[in-house]
């Protein structure tokens, strides 16, 4: 259930399947290497051939990694602004004026495995926003958004939903 | 290298999982960000973090706190154990100098229509006294030594 005092853009944002995106690039190893050595993950299906054969059929990426995939370059010659991922999070903070925000919750369900050289695509969609709220940090809304990811077959990989707080420190 | 997976059977309601310790860097934190592509200035620039955001320094990012749960719960199961989901909420945030204390405790033990063999785990992320994460999981487990939870597809596998 959302507010009733939103902006009417943001409400017509609301349940529309929003940013339908491929993967800017393929699902690799170097990636998959530096997030495993960032938790210090020995899983030996991410790390050895004949393990990764024998459980998962040939290397696969962390699970937890989905969202890795689509995270823009920081930089690229063909795009003069800063890329920023989860669109829908900062149309809202920007539509709504709240200048700060966070994530609290997050929920994902992870579906056929992604595989290295699979490229991933994905679309967002904006499930509901609250009344402002006060809290420790400011005065905001939060908000809900999901995010749908499939491989190049078109099999669901997952689903990510997200409660954001987007909020205004108190002066 | 961890090569045994538990299977089904061995796990129980009330289990505790194997309690985790990680001392947090900020080579740690930024590696965590970059490895998730996050550049957002509040994971890798302190004067950001602490002015822009309010807090006392860089603080661990959201993929990046998923990814040591998801070791976490993997460490446990070994590597024929499949996370089904995965559900946290971040009620404080990590920083450097800390040292995080992952804790868990199996919640239930049951097998799908499909015959696919699951374990819920409740977990907990703690510095100090203080939970900064509370999280949830349903990963699936091996019924037998036989058995691979990795090979479901389809109507097979219903997170």
């Amino acid at each position: 259930m959302s507010a009733s005092d939103l902006p009417a853009e943001v409400e017509s944002w609301i349940g529309e399947r929003r940013y339908p995106e491929v993967g800017e690039f393929d699902v690799e190893r170097g990636y998959i290497f530096s997030s495993c050595a960032s938790v210090e993950n020995g899983n030996p299906i991410f790390w050895d051939e004949e393990a990764a054969k024998e459980i998962t059929d040939g290397f696969i990426a962390p699970p937890s990694m989905i969202s890795v995939w689509f995270r823009p370059h920081y930089w690229t010659p063909y795009r003069s602004e800063e890329g920023k991922p989860l669109q829908c999070h900062f149309d809202l903070k920007d539509a709504l004026g709240l200048p700060e925000a966070v994530m609290t919750d997050n929920t994902i369900v992870f579906g056929v495995p992604v595989r290295v050289g699979d490229r991933l695509k994905t679309w967002q969609v904006i499930r509901s926003v609250s009344e402002l709220k006060k809290t420790k940090l400011g005065t905001g809304r939060f908000w809900d958004l999901e995010i749908v990811y499939e491989n190049q077959k078109g099999e669901h990989v997952g689903t990510e939903s997200y409660t954001g707080y987007g909020y205004r420190r108190e002066a | 290298m961890m090569r045994e997976s538990i299977t089904l059977d061995q796990v129980e309601k009330g289990q505790q999982l194997p309690p985790l310790e990680v001392d947090v860097s900020v080579t740690n934190v930024v590696l965590g960000a970059l490895a998730s592509r996050d550049w957002r200035p509040m994971h890798h620039d302190k004067d950001f973090a602490v002015e822009r955001n309010g807090t006392r320094h860089i603080f661990v990012n959201t993929p990046h706190n998923a990814a040591y749960f998801e070791r976490y719960v993997t460490d446990w199961t070994g590597p024929k154990g499949r996370l089904g989901r995965i559900k946290f909420r971040m009620k404080d945030s990590v920083f450097p100098g800390d040292t995080m204390r992952f804790s868990g405790v199996v919640d239930a033990v049951r097998t799908d229509e499909s015959g696919c063999g699951w374990a819920d785990v409740s977990l907990e992320l703690r510095v100090g006294d203080k939970v900064t994460t509370q999280c949830t999981a349903s990963v699936a487990l091996p019924t037998s030594s036989e058995d691979n939870p990795w090979k479901r597809r389809g109507d097979d596998w219903k997170p």
